[in-house]
């Protein structure tokens, strides 16, 4: 089969390989009719992710029709169709017990790496670095679905892949950011970056009733598409991220604050960046902390920090006296995707929303290595690739 | 505020190439500012201008915030035609160096060779800025109409207010609801 794979930094390439077999009883294959490119999967092109090998399969965010099944999958049918979480779990743990898959303790085929590293293992996730599992990714004609049982959301046929596909990350992670902001109707909540996951998590906070979004991000088309849902919009090249949050908040600032950016933060908007950038030149630090710094300085006393953003590794100059001081609550974590996807489902079939709003480029498979770069250097609009295998 | 459809911005009008120049040029200024603030000494050696170390180290200074105007303004032209000038002012206490008396003036001959080079580029880098694109920029693509909801936002506003949050991802009954005004 064909699949896009990882050869190094900046080297994604459309590789012919072996296609995926059923490997354990409770595994599924899938031929996969839609996939996606993620934000994080260019932390992965950009090589800041470590644990990722030569030819290892991209992509956590896939759907498509069920082709085989093992002996122990009685819940799913040759034929049918699927969504695949981006967290693959087992849903019998005492984490999946709780309903928090993504750090299901029986899914990450590598866990006493991720013991040693993370200190207790979390999730597996397809086509994440051997951190957390080095499962193959579903940027891919077919793809391996590990306790498939559990690991699926069923979707009907009366939907397009567009309208679904983002079922498997970005809309619930989105939701997820909003809900653990535990929002009131008397909140202004404050969303770093308006890449795929901010733009969702600007949709979910309008649904949820927040008094008023505001979302900071410098790409003019992002930031269009950001106040279409319904925000007041910051470019932060353009203006003071901190100035403008308070004169919106009579100087009290946001009660919530999103960060959806994560480790890349725009290397060269402020000094701290500059600072971060050097450093991760020198080996010295992995992740670019400034929308964490920016957040903490600016919300409101006892608000709320929820981070979807994805961050891999070692933070400097973190003010945690502020943070302390302040009484800040910080949410954090990958997505239990499958908590959410349920009553998600419900909303897409009732036209309550669209998550198709936010594709702007859909291209075939083999034109994925290109898309990468795009999407990295936010050229020709992009905000959101789905591939068609 | 309703978002321009094309960009007008000298940045945006400049050819990727040009933007990559400017950056390069900014991170070049940071390093060298970096070194001359914090090894001076060592430099002036090599240049044989030891007694000039005060000077190198106000110099770095300006690279630095020359290089830091640069990776951080939407507009750099402006800081690009400083580092023209402070080019200018390191050409002159260069040239002070070159004299047979300083044993060193072979080092201070390959600094000014470097230094007009790097001047050249931040001349066309800004001159290139300045002139912007030969061809009409390229439209940014409008998405305004990409809300995702079936009616406008306000109409949508709490539509998901049946939604419980779970118990574990409540924040502390104490802090909520704020008064706000």
């Amino acid at each position: 089969m064909r699949a896009l794979c990882w050869h190094g930094k900046a080297d994604i390439r459309c590789d012919t390989v072996p296609d995926p077999r059923i490997e354990e009883p409770r595994d599924a294959i899938i031929k996969v009719t839609s996939c996606a490119i993620c934000g994080s999967d260019l932390h992965l092109y950009d090589g800041f992710m470590p644990g990722m090998e030569q030819g290892d399969i991209l992509g956590h965010e896939a759907m498509g029709e069920v082709v085989e099944v093992g002996r122990e999958v009685t819940n799913l049918k040759v034929g049918e169709r699927v969504v695949i979480p981006f967290t693959i779990f087992c849903g019998e743990c005492e984490q999946c017990r709780r309903g928090n898959f993504s750090v299901c303790e029986r899914s990450n085929r590598n866990k006493d790496l991720a013991d040693k590293v993370f200190g207790h293992t979390t999730a597996g996730l397809f086509g994440y670095t051997h951190l957390t599992g080095g499962y193959a990714g579903g940027q891919a004609e077919y793809l391996r679905v590990p306790f498939a049982d559990r690991t699926h959301i069923k979707v009907p046929g009366g939907l397009g892949d567009e309208q679904l596909l983002f079922l498997s990350d970005i809309f619930p992670t989105g939701w997820q950011a909003a809900v653990q902001c535990d929002l009131q109707p008397t909140d202004t909540v404050a969303i770093w970056g308006c890449g795929p996951v901010g733009q969702m998590a600007i949709r979910s906070t309008v649904l949820l009733g927040a008094k008023r979004v505001i979302a900071i991000d410098t790409v003019p088309e992002r930031l269009a598409m950001a106040q279409a849902g319904g925000a007041v919009t910051i470019d932060f090249m353009q203006e003071s991220v901190v100035e403008r949050l308070n004169d919106l908040t009579q100087g009290k600032g946001p009660e919530k604050c999103i960060d959806a950016v994560g480790m890349e933060a725009h290397a060269t908007a402020t000094l701290d960046s500059i600072y971060d950038r050097a450093k991760q030149a020198l080996m010295l630090e992995t992740d670019r902390a400034h929308v964490l710094r920016e957040m903490i300085h600016v919300c409101r006393p006892a608000g709320v920090l929820s981070v979807p953003g994805v961050y891999g590794g070692l933070l400097d100059k973190f003010p945690f006296g502020v943070l302390m001081n302040k009484g800040l609550t910080v949410r954090t974590g990958q997505t239990h995707v499958n908590r959410w996807t349920d009553d998600l489902l419900r909303r897409i079939e009732e036209g309550q929303i669209d998550p198709s709003f936010v594709i702007t480029h859909k291209v075939r498979l083999e034109d994925g290595p290109a898309m990468y770069k795009t999407f990295r250097d936010k050229e020709d609009g992009c905000i959101k690739v789905v591939l068609k295998p | 505020m309703a978002y321009r459809y094309h960009r007008s911005s000298p940045w945006y009008d400049a050819d990727p190439s040009t933007r990559a120049l400017a950056q390069g040029l900014g991170w070049f200024s940071v390093g060298l500012g970096l070194a001359e603030l914090l090894a001076p000494r060592p430099l002036g050696r090599w240049l044989g201008l030891e007694e000039h170390a005060g000077l190198i180290r106000a110099y770095g200074a300006r690279e630095l915030a020359a290089g830091i105007g640069i990776l951080t303004r939407g507009d750099p032209t402006p800081w690009l035609w400083a580092r023209v000038a402070g080019d200018a002012l390191d050409l002159a206490t260069l040239a002070t160096g070159i004299g047979d008396d300083n044993p060193q003036r072979g080092n201070v001959g390959i600094a000014l060779a470097a230094v007009a080079g790097v001047t050249a580029l931040d001349v066309m880098c800004a001159q290139a800025l300045a002139v912007g694109r030969s061809e009409p920029p390229t439209p940014i693509r409008d998405y305004s109409d990409r809300r995702g909801f079936p009616r406008p936002p306000e109409a949508m506003r709490g539509a998901a207010r049946d939604f419980a949050v779970p118990q574990d991802m409540r924040i502390p009954e104490a802090l909520r609801p704020y008064p706000t005004a």
